[in-house]
């Protein structure tokens, strides 16, 4: 079928359409919904990292300034006081209260301990008496350095906390003094840090254990060392911050921004899962994807919706196009053909006939002559009746060419159209039945009086009424003749339903020997007739054809 | 039955000339001329032309023109035209004007024939038919001398 292809050309017009408005309208907007959000995650980024930094920055400033200051305490106490007051227990009371006012309870106790690690003197709420530090990491450390902060450890009361101490000497002897910092106190320096759902601070000593309250619940073993979260960041790097991000063993995307405190030997750890710190971010993420696919969405089903009434619309006007493809017949054009038909239809026509008598001639004498025992003979027949025969239909051609362009003087009768009509369907309905054919008769009764020959008349109708049954020859269909008055105008119209004209024909269907049947089967000089008899009773004759649905032509007669 | 004596009347030379070979091949007889006034002459000369086959279209004067000359001087004689498709209607009108039929070029020897033998035996009717009712009036005027003279005696 031919509807296919056509059917199919829509189509990939609509896709065409359909394609280009949706890259057209998506693609921009995600292309600006990207960048916008691509600048949006950078700056929130780097807000984000900066918030961070400059929190953990003032946290590890407090913690380093706390504990210097506790030294600082410390050496001050030990710089006032000769080794006779220290020795007192009660003068070390007394000063362990003042400290204690002083610093809100950040000191616990506070020891003298001489240069073999013998506590000399104590006070605090711990009975410790005369303890041995002899061993102590922090004493070694004190003996070392001078002073020392030591890492978080249990120790002899078997409670985590942490020492301060500091050495003092005059002349040979030397003496240590200590304090206890307040594990509790220096840890809510550290969980004031606390941001969001997830982040939290701590810190790490150098052999991986938790210096503030432990975390061992959440922080797993492999994750409890510097280099976890040091990346390429040493203490001696000039910046005091660094910010990573990576996943921990659970799978969890964080970010980690470090510090190093008391010079390296500590480091401060502030982790936040990502999506956390990005929380916002996120949010804006989610919104702007929901926002953009919800438009893709719209202009999706938009487009959809319009594209369909757009290729409607078009595929309307081209079938009204078709449909107006109405063909009024040129009068000049056709008028000039006639008499070139009709002047080489009479020139050939002399010609002709001289050349079949010729050959009738030659047809005579070879009756005469003694060709019985000739082979030719029959060649010399056959060749000969053949001349003739073309002859006949060189005779026919001209007829008919002639018919179209004579003036003719065929006897004019006042008719009724309707009474020919009838008779002329009379005469076709055999061929009509054959070729599955149904004719339908819709005439407008009590029409006026035509004056035209009926004969030529009936020319037309038959001819008109013939191609419309060769149209439906394939698959039958529905011939429908019908009479009406139209505007002062008697109008006929022989309409069938069957394979239509293309529009490269539709042009030159009433030129003369114009003929889309195989070569043979038509002359091609049917409707050129019926044109140049309508114009010679001054009608009109004019054809509209959709293809595959079918063709009118429509006769129209001026009445008197 | 006496074949018919046929005068041929057409411009086209080479026509005439191979039609009336074969209608003399059937033992017609047959005088031909290229123009009306040819014809016209030979008629005068030659009482004997039974049939006259003309051509509608010939320059000079044309059949129709020829066809009226020849019924005014020759009503006996009868004239088939000859005719192109193009002049039906001069035919139609010869025939109005006193042509016995009208034949289609090219034509078919045996059709042409047929026709010419009607027309001969339409003649030949048509003198039998004067003959006897001049039979006839010679003998009323010879009763009517006899009664006359048997009157008178």
């Amino acid at each position: 079928m031919d509807n296919n292809p056509k059917k199919q050309h829509y189509r990939s017009l609509e896709r065409k359409i359909r394609n280009t408005i949706i890259l057209m309208s998506i693609i921009p907007m995600f292309l600006i919904s990207g960048i916008i959000l691509y600048q949006f995650y950078t700056a929130y980024h780097k807000k984000v990292y900066a918030h961070l930094g400059e929190l953990i920055l003032k946290h590890k400033q407090s913690i380093d300034f706390f504990l210097i200051e506790k030294l600082a305490d410390i050496r001050f106490l030990s710089n006032t006081c000769g080794i006779m007051d220290l020795a007192d227990e009660s003068f070390l009371q007394t000063r362990l209260a003042e400290f204690k006012n002083d610093y809100a309870n950040v000191f616990v106790d506070i020891g003298v301990v001489d240069e073999t690690g013998n506590q000399i003197a104590y006070a605090g709420p711990f009975k410790l008496g005369k303890a041995s530090y002899t061993d102590a990491d922090w004493f070694q450390d004190v003996v070392k350095n001078g002073h020392v902060i030591s890492d978080v450890f249990l120790g002899l009361r078997g409670l985590p906390h942490f020492i301060v101490a500091v050495k003092e000497g005059v002349g040979d002897q030397s003496w240590i003094i200590r304090a206890t910092i307040d594990f509790v106190k220096f840890n809510t320096l550290v969980h004031s840090i606390h941001i969001g759902e997830t982040g939290f601070a701590f810190i790490l000593n150098k052999k991986g254990a938790f210096q503030t309250k432990s975390l061992a619940d959440i922080i797993p073993d492999e994750e409890r060392q510097m280099s976890f979260y040091r990346g390429d960041f040493d203490p001696t790097s000039h910046h005091q911050i660094n910010i990573i991000q990576k996943d921990n063993s659970a799978g969890i995307h964080n970010i980690y921004v470090t510090a190093f405190l008391k010079d390296g030997d500590w480091m401060l750890v502030y982790q936040q899962q990502t999506s956390d710190a990005l929380v916002a971010l996120n949010k804006a993420f989610k919104l702007t994807l929901f926002i953009m696919f919800l438009c893709a969405a719209i202009v999706i089903v938009m487009t959809y919706k319009i594209t369909t009434k757009i290729v409607r619309i078009i595929m309307k006007a081209d079938h009204e196009k078709q449909r107006m493809n109405l063909k009024v017949v040129e009068t000049g054009k056709l008028a000039s053909v006639g008499q070139l038909a009709s002047g080489v239809a009479h020139e050939i026509n002399n010609p002709v006939a001289i050349m079949v008598e010729e050959a009738g001639w030659i047809m005579d004498l070879l009756e005469e002559e003694d060709l019985e025992n000739s082979d030719n003979k029959k060649e010399f027949i056959r060749a000969l009746t053949q001349i003739r025969t073309q002859g006949d239909r060189c005779k026919q051609i001209t007829h008919k060419l002639l018919s179209f362009a004579r003036k003719s003087d065929a006897v004019v009768e006042d008719v009724q159209i309707n009474e020919l009509i009838e008779e002329v369907v009379s005469l076709s309905s055999q061929r009509a039945k054959y070729g599955k054919v149904q004719i339908e008769l819709n005439l407008k009764k009590n029409l006026p009086l035509l004056k035209l020959s009926p004969s030529e008349m009936q020319q037309v109708l038959l001819n008109l009424i013939n191609n419309a049954l060769d149209a439906m020859e394939k698959n039958g269909g529905l011939l429908s003749i019908s009479s009406r008055l139209n505007n002062q105008r008697i109008e006929i119209d022989v309409k069938d339903n069957g394979q239509g004209i293309p529009e490269s024909n539709i042009d030159r269907i009433f030129d003369p020997f114009f003929t889309s049947k195989p070569v043979g089967k038509g002359t091609g000089l049917g409707l050129s007739i019926c044109y140049g008899i309508i114009q010679k009773m001054g009608g009109e004759i004019e054809v509209q054809s959709v293809l595959n649905e079918g063709t009118c032509f429509r006769i129209k007669f001026p009445f008197s | 039955m006496t074949t018919a004596n046929i005068l041929l009347v057409e411009d086209e030379e080479t026509f005439i000339e191979t039609m009336a070979k074969r209608l003399n091949k059937r033992d017609f007889a047959v005088s031909t001329a290229s123009s009306g006034q040819e014809a016209l002459d030979m008629l005068a000369n030659n009482l004997k032309i039974d049939v006259v086959i003309l051509d509608v279209k010939m320059p000079g004067m044309d059949g129709l023109e020829t066809l009226q000359a020849i019924k005014q001087k020759y009503p006996l004689i009868h004239v088939i035209m000859l005719t192109g498709h193009a002049t039906v209607e001069s035919a139609i009108i010869g025939m109005k004007k006193g042509a016995f039929d009208y034949l289609m070029k090219p034509c078919e020897m045996d059709i042409l024939i047929s026709k010419v033998n009607d027309a001969n035996d339409a003649k030949r009717l048509h003198e039998e038919k004067i003959q006897t009712a001049r039979i006839k009036e010679i003998g009323k005027s010879v009763e009517s001398t006899r009664d006359i003279i048997s009157s008178l005696s």
